[in-house]
């Protein structure tokens, strides 16, 4: 653990503990603890089938654990659902963009700029024109270079723009962590790298649990990286930790670091 | 001004325009058919606020759609019989007059919308279709047996209700009436489209996920669509019973759903003027073809199957093409 950084005593922003889900005689969670402490990024990476999606779903509140307990800011959320998460700061990405398609890219962000405002949603007025949502969507938009493809509709985008807009989205949420899930997927390497960037600054924001496949970006990004396989986290340390650790090259970086 | 605000202003035009035209040839019977597809339209932009903004596939619309019926009924007939309706706790009388008869139609039929809509909302997919379809077959063999109210034979009212200022006695007068409303409704459904609900309910039909970790809850957005929706389609159904001085429980049957329904596909799910559209062609072809042959609805059939495999979007969409995002 990074404790340089972490010398006075913070509070994590995200703690897990001691979760569980199996489903049948699976156990797709098995005992599996960690944090995410502010200003950090906490990568999360396994094998496929290692459980990071039963594991992402459950912190996000879509699924409920067997046994363990969820604490968001200091307050135990583990029996609240996805909404109240969301409410609480949890802005989440997903792998599989799941935007609103038949929209434009403009109003997708609004969408989640209307859902942070925490007003009414009013029933007559046009919500497009609505000065401060409009605002904070453009700036979102902006952040990740896709103002310019505003009006587009989101079908018409592609891979790497949808990608681009899933961020822009959790962005608008001003969450207080992200939960991001494999957000370079798809994306070619400069797009990979831009993004890359984006989340190295991004972090000072908000803390960022980071899912994903690409370990180039891993080890450039985190500031400790958990392993899990078949459900349980096996190590979690820093990059070169988890490099030189045995088990994990065992398990999951072995093939790869032969050479 | 896009083409489809200038398609929609000429179908509300011509709508306008022909019960006008008839009158001048003086054939009030085409003022009728103007006055019912008006009436059945005003159902339809109902039930488009639930199916096409907010993807809840309702098959059970005639039930708001009949209670609008029975509660002009039941307060026209107790008007006509000097009964009070009840007189405990308060004195309440049957009533002839239309703004109040509107009231309680839409009172009743958003309160049976919000029961049936916060039971049938926790299902969806077949399983909501189902369920709203068994709600509304429920009410259709309630109104059978309540003999109370003409049972199955309905009740007849003698003399249309009136409204303030007008004689709608006078055909053209009563289509006035019913034009009026729904233009109203159209202008608020459209205002509802674009607002921040609007995107929240059309978002949740598209990807329920995202609005859920936006912070927004899926299941309240379609519950107040269900209900606004079940509430103008009770307001058509009033106004349908009035148009017959008649309600019966034809009016609470699945088939009045399916009819509903196929205005909206008809005309294109989810367009504005899709019920419009839909109401108007498929009085027309009832009219037309109805005349050659009483097994008419093949032709219907057809239609429609030509509609669903060829113009998703209905007559509007193979008109006009894909709707571009609202600006």
């Amino acid at each position: 653990m990074t404790d340089t950084s972490l010398s006075p005593p913070m509070q994590p922003v995200l703690r897990v503990e001691h979760l569980s889900k199996s489903f049948g005689a699976l156990k797709a969670s098995n005992d599996v603890s960690l944090d995410l402490y502010p200003g950090e990024i906490h990568a999360l990476i396994g094998p496929n089938g290692a459980g990071k999606s039963t594991l992402i779903k459950q912190i996000s509140g879509g699924l409920q654990p067997d046994m363990g307990r969820i604490e968001l800011l200091g307050h135990d959320v583990t029996a609240l659902d996805t909404v109240a998460r969301a409410r609480m700061g949890l802005g989440r990405t997903f792998q599989i963009s799941s935007l609103a398609m038949e929209f434009s890219v403009l109003q997708n962000a609004v969408l989640g700029a209307l859902g942070a405002c925490g007003k009414s949603l009013g029933f007559f007025r046009n919500v497009m024109k609505d000065k401060a949502l409009l605002e904070v969507a453009e700036e979102a938009l902006s952040r990740v270079g896709l103002l310019q493809a505003a009006q587009q509709r989101t079908a018409d985008l592609s891979h790497g723009q949808r990608r681009q807009l899933e961020v822009a989205v959790a962005l608008t949420l001003k969450p207080r962590l992200f939960l991001m899930d494999e957000p370079m997927a798809g994306l070619g390497a400069s797009g990979s790298k831009e993004l890359t960037g984006f989340l190295d600054q991004l972090r000072y924001e908000a803390p960022i649990l980071l899912v994903e496949h690409d370990m180039d970006a891993v080890f450039a990004l985190a500031d400790r990286i958990s392993v899990l396989v078949y459900g349980a986290v096996i190590a979690t340390g820093t990059a070169d930790e988890i490099r030189n650790h045995p088990e994990v090259r065992r398990a999951y970086l072995g093939e790869e670091d032969e050479t | 001004m896009g083409r489809e605000r200038l398609f929609n202003l000429a179908v509300i035009l011509a709508l306008l325009a022909v019960p006008l035209l008839a009158l001048a040839l003086d054939e009030p019977f085409v003022i009728t058919l103007a006055t019912k597809v008006a009436i059945l339209a005003l159902a339809g932009v109902g039930l488009n606020i639930a199916l096409g903004l907010g993807g809840l596939v309702s098959l059970g619309h005639a039930a708001f759609f009949g209670i609008g019926g029975y509660a002009m009924g039941i307060l026209a007939a107790h008007a006509q019989n000097y009964e009070p309706l009840f007189s405990w706790p308060f004195l309440f009388e049957g009533s002839n007059q239309m703004p109040l008869i509107w009231l309680v139609a839409v009172l009743a039929s958003a309160a049976a919308a919000l029961v049936i809509g916060a039971l049938s909302l926790r299902t969806s997919g077949v399983y909501f279709i189902m369920i709203t379809l068994a709600f509304g077959q429920m009410l259709y063999y309630f109104a059978i047996s309540w003999s109370a109210y003409g049972g199955e034979d309905g009740l007849s009212i003698w003399v249309r209700n009136e409204m303030p200022g007008l004689n709608t006695l006078i055909p053209i007068q009563f289509f006035g009436v019913c034009f009026a409303l729904l233009c109203g409704a159209l202008l608020f459904s459209a205002r509802l489209a674009g607002s921040g609900f609007g995107l929240a309910l059309s978002a949740a039909r598209q990807t329920e996920e995202r609005v859920e970790t936006v912070g927004l809850q899926p299941f309240k957005l379609r519950l107040v669509a269900f209900v606004i929706s079940g509430a103008i389609t009770g307001l058509a159904g009033a106004l349908f019973a009035d148009l017959n001085r008649f309600v019966s429980p034809t009016m609470l049957s699945w088939h009045t759903s399916g009819e509903i329904m196929i205005f909206v596909i008809l005309g294109g799910v989810g367009r504005l003027y899709g019920p419009v559209v839909g109401a108007a062609v498929y009085i027309l072809l009832e009219h037309l073809l109805g005349g050659i042959s009483e097994y008419w609805q093949i032709f219907l059939g057809l239609l429609l199957l030509g509609m669903v495999l060829f113009a998703r979007g209905g007559l509007i969409g193979a008109l006009l093409g894909r709707e571009v995002a609202h600006d």
